[in-house]
């Protein structure tokens, strides 16, 4: 049914669209949409959605709260900030929130349709679609296979006090018909569509914290996006100096070694992983390789065009290399690839000056729809 | 479409609405109508009016709480309308035990708004009045077009707290013809009548005349002045002086009266909720409960006194109040003597059974708002039993801490934060600054800061309003600054305060 409120809301939506695209740069460079909520949703603050008033700065004024702890105490996230939220709304206006959840396929849409990436053309294989059981909700009616043990003894406990027939000495509960729940599920539609993403870093000692901020940041965006374009991605991670080694997510965002740069390392480990892991007549993948473009010698660089000629780039979907600027690198490295590999289609480079850079960046690499 | 009471939800309403008079209550005729839960968000996202003007902030409140009921984070049980007859709004899937907690709630909301002094000068029609708002504004977006309107909108809701909350109960500015007599009556500068020539010099010395010469001299320069004494409600001052074409003022007129209508609702928040909470914690304890329903009562009143912790719930802090003070009246503890004792032991045994405390709440509720509540009321027993603290922002460790647990700087702090909805007070001190018609505010800086970004941001939209450059002076780590916005660009200055 539409109601009165319809057109109010659709509005806001299509204003909160336009602040976001307007914004989306900035919020790229920033990096103020890093850190997933839950499992899919993430909170992406919209700051003029608040109309500006004259107020005091938060941070300096406090307030009173109520409950246990001690002086010096802190207060766990989310708890005591100024504003209003509980159950129940009065009958007044309550203070509006500054934040609108949108879920990651939301937003990967968005990035899509400002950055006009085009779709992803899936490579080779066949999309097989496997049906999954989803246990979503509890029912009153259902198989006794799938009771909820739980929420029936419950029921039927609730029941028995309210009755009176509860004797806590005696503590028998005899569940009816009535008290018993049912477990319900869904049937969901899984595309069997392989990808997998390997991030190759440079940690060597010229790659400072802000260098790391943006690889991160890149990296959550083109995560998002292929998040969206296939269902079950993988991502494995790749540190190197002189040599590589693989790590998990937390470790290669956090590590900082120092020491010399060997490319061709890494580029050895990636390929290993594909010939062992991922066939590539059944996977989408992805390398993308983040350095400040400093490498060892002219031979290891040989050596590295050598090996994505030959054993990479004819697997691969795209290779993706992002340069970040560095006070230290020389930046040779991607000028050598430019040289060697930059006329191959399904090669991506990208230099990165700053933070303001990411948004071309990200472009420089999904814009080819591979 | 919102329904009428089903025969059975009739019978208990009728039921507790008898509990609610035997308890003395004394209410509007209160009309209660059935939504299903998106109704009700909408409702509620119009702030409790089913009519209200378009404009895309009730669509933001929309989205929040169908997402936030979709998700199952929160539910809204019961809305209210300070309106005669007064409106309430069920939840259709709501189980009749919540029904009738709900109902006995909205009639401790109803005595509420028709007893307590700041509401008697709101509008009691405030249904109907809100239906013509959004007439008139409907009829400006046809003739100017949705995105100016809405944008002009936008800017008069940045400014809409700058209202002088107490305005409906004191009248600031005298009546021109009186102030003019009385100064007449006051100016002495020619002396007093003299009879006698040689007596001149006696009755009126020289130094008198230049006193009441000077006096009246500086009466002229304030009457230049302008506004003559700074003037809080800045969303007025505008209205009566800012350029504004014919749609815009009746707009801002309107973005004006709605704020004055809500005002009285944030002055009593922590009452409001405490007074309906104790009323339906009392009625359905006493009265409506059935045994089957006590554990589904039991369960859906914590929640709703539930606070999540650090948080001060007002719907807690108001009943329990409530509750102290009626206890302390039965047991007369208050008064000199009761002040005056030190003695422990007698402090917790005092009970004088005086039984005034029914009585006493009633007049609480009719002639205290939360500040002067929370100022008489608040009790450092109290306090410490609802394990109240301050709580604050730590830069070294960033993050919120608790800070104090002292009575005085807790109550303090509360006050403080009650002050002016714990916001900022601002008022116009000079419309033609400098001489050449710009608008001046100033800050009355209570030892916080203003948020920079906000306050250059709600410049911007008063300059729009007021056409010409607008200042601001605050403080800024404690040095004065001047904010400044031309229609074109931001300066800041050093000022001496």
């Amino acid at each position: 049914m539409a109601l009165r409120i319809d057109q109010d809301h659709s509005r806001f939506k299509q204003i909160v669209r336009g602040k976001i695209k307007a914004n989306l740069r900035k919020y790229v460079q920033q990096g103020e949409m890093i850190g997933k909520k839950g499992k899919e949703t993430i909170s992406i603050p919209v700051p003029f959605i608040d109309i500006p008033h004259f107020k005091y700065g938060s941070k300096e004024q406090g307030g009173v709260g109520q409950g246990k702890g001690e002086v010096g105490d802190q207060l766990s996230p989310g708890e005591g900030k100024p504003g209003d939220g509980h159950g129940k709304a009065g009958e007044g206006e309550g203070e509006h929130a500054l934040e609108v959840d949108i879920s990651l396929d939301e937003l990967a849409q968005i990035l899509g349709e400002e950055l006009q990436l085009p779709n992803i053309q899936h490579k080779g294989t066949e999309k097989i679609v496997t049906q999954k059981i989803k246990y979503t909700g509890i029912h009153t009616i259902g198989p006794e296979s799938l009771r909820h043990f739980r929420r029936t003894y419950k029921q039927a406990m609730k029941r028995q006090i309210s009755m009176g027939t509860y004797d806590p000495n005696n503590p028998v509960i005899v569940p009816v018909r009535e008290d018993k729940r049912y477990r319900t599920y869904k049937l969901e539609n899984l595309p069997e569509t392989n990808a997998v993403i390997i991030y190759m870093m440079d940690v060597s000692g010229s790659m400072g914290d802000e260098q790391k901020e943006i690889v991160r940041i890149e990296s959550f965006w083109l995560d998002t996006w292929l998040r969206h374009q296939y269902k079950g991605l993988e991502s494995r991670y790749i540190i190197h100096d002189a040599v590589a080694r693989e790590v998990d997510r937390e470790t290669f965002f956090h590590t900082r070694e120092s020491g010399g740069t060997m490319i061709s390392s890494a580029y050895k480990l990636c390929r290993d992983i594909i010939k062992a892991d991922y066939p590539a007549s059944s996977w989408n993948i992805y390398p993308i390789h983040f350095s400040d473009g400093d490498n060892w010698s002219a031979d290891d660089t040989r050596l590295c065009v050598e090996m994505l000629k030959t054993d990479i780039l004819p697997t691969v979907n795209q290779f993706a290399y992002g340069q970040v600027e560095s006070p230290y690198g020389s930046g040779q490295f991607i000028k050598d690839l430019r040289e060697h590999v930059g006329d191959q289609a399904n090669v991506a480079l990208s230099e990165i000056a700053d933070k303001d850079a990411i948004y071309g960046s990200i472009k420089d690499f999904l814009g080819k729809g591979r | 479409m919102p329904k009428g009471l089903t025969p059975r939800l009739n019978d208990l309403k009728n039921e507790i609405e008898g509990y609610a008079r035997e308890f003395g209550l004394d209410c509007f005729e209160t009309v209660f109508e059935i939504l299903s839960y998106d109704e009700l968000n909408m409702v509620a996202s119009y702030g409790g009016f089913p009519t209200r003007y378009p404009h895309w902030r009730w669509g933001m409140e929309y989205e929040q709480l169908s997402k936030s009921y979709e998700y199952g984070l929160s539910k809204i049980y019961e809305l209210v309308i300070n309106n005669d007859p007064c409106y309430a709004y069920l939840l259709e899937a709501n189980a009749e035990i919540d029904q009738k907690l709900v109902m006995a709630h909205v009639y401790g909301h109803c005595d509420f708004f028709k007893n307590n002094f700041s509401f008697r000068h709101t509008n009691r029609r405030m249904i109907d009045e809100m239906a013509n708002h959004a007439t008139r504004v409907r009829r400006s977006i046809d003739k100017i077009g949705i995105e100016k309107v809405e944008d002009f909108i936008d800017r008069c809701l940045s400014l809409e707290n700058l209202i002088d909350q107490h305005a409906p109960h004191i009248r600031r500015n005298p009546d021109p013809k009186l102030a003019e007599e009385q100064s007449k009556a006051n100016d002495r500068v020619g002396g007093f009548k003299v009879d006698r020539e040689y007596m001149r010099g006696f009755v009126n010395p020289q130094a008198f005349l230049d006193s009441q010469r000077k006096k009246v001299e500086d009466e002229k320069a304030k009457a230049k002045k302008f506004p003559e004494r700074p003037q809080r409600d800045v969303l007025l001052f505008l209205l009566d002086h800012a350029p504004l074409e014919e749609w815009e003022f009746d707009i801002l007129s309107i973005v004006r009266e709605e704020a004055y209508y809500f005002a009285p609702q944030g002055q009593t928040k922590i009452m409001n909720e405490g007074w309906a909470s104790y009323w339906h914690s009392t009625i359905m304890t006493t009265r409506a409960l059935r045994d089957s329903e006590i554990i589904d009562y039991a369960d859906h009143h914590s929640g709703v006194m539930g606070s999540a912790p650090g948080r001060l719930n007002p719907y807690k802090i108001g009943i329990e109040l409530f509750r102290d003070i009626e206890d302390r009246w039965n047991k007369g503890r208050y008064g000199k003597d009761w002040d005056e004792c030190d003695d422990l032991r007698a402090r917790r045994n005092w009970d004088k059974k005086l039984g005034n405390g029914r009585q006493k709440i009633f007049e609480v509720r009719k002639h205290y708002n939360d500040i002067t509540f929370i100022d008489e009321f608040l009790t450092p027993e109290f306090a410490i039993e609802q394990k109240m603290f301050t709580y604050g922002f730590n830069e070294k460790h960033n993050a919120w801490e608790i800070m104090d647990k002292e009575f005085r700087k807790v109550k303090a702090k509360l006050l403080q934060s009650l002050t002016n909805f714990g916001q900022p007070v601002i008022e116009i001190v000079d419309a033609n600054d400098d001489n050449k018609g710009e608008l001046r505010l100033a800050h009355k800086h209570e030892g916080t800061d203003l948020k920079g970004d906000y306050a250059r941001e709600t410049l911007r939209n008063l300059q729009s309003l007021w056409r010409r450059p607008v200042t601001l002076v605050t403080k800024s780590e404690n040095k004065g600054i001047a904010l400044r916005f031309d229609g074109t660009t931001h300066t800041e200055k050093k000022v001496e305060l």
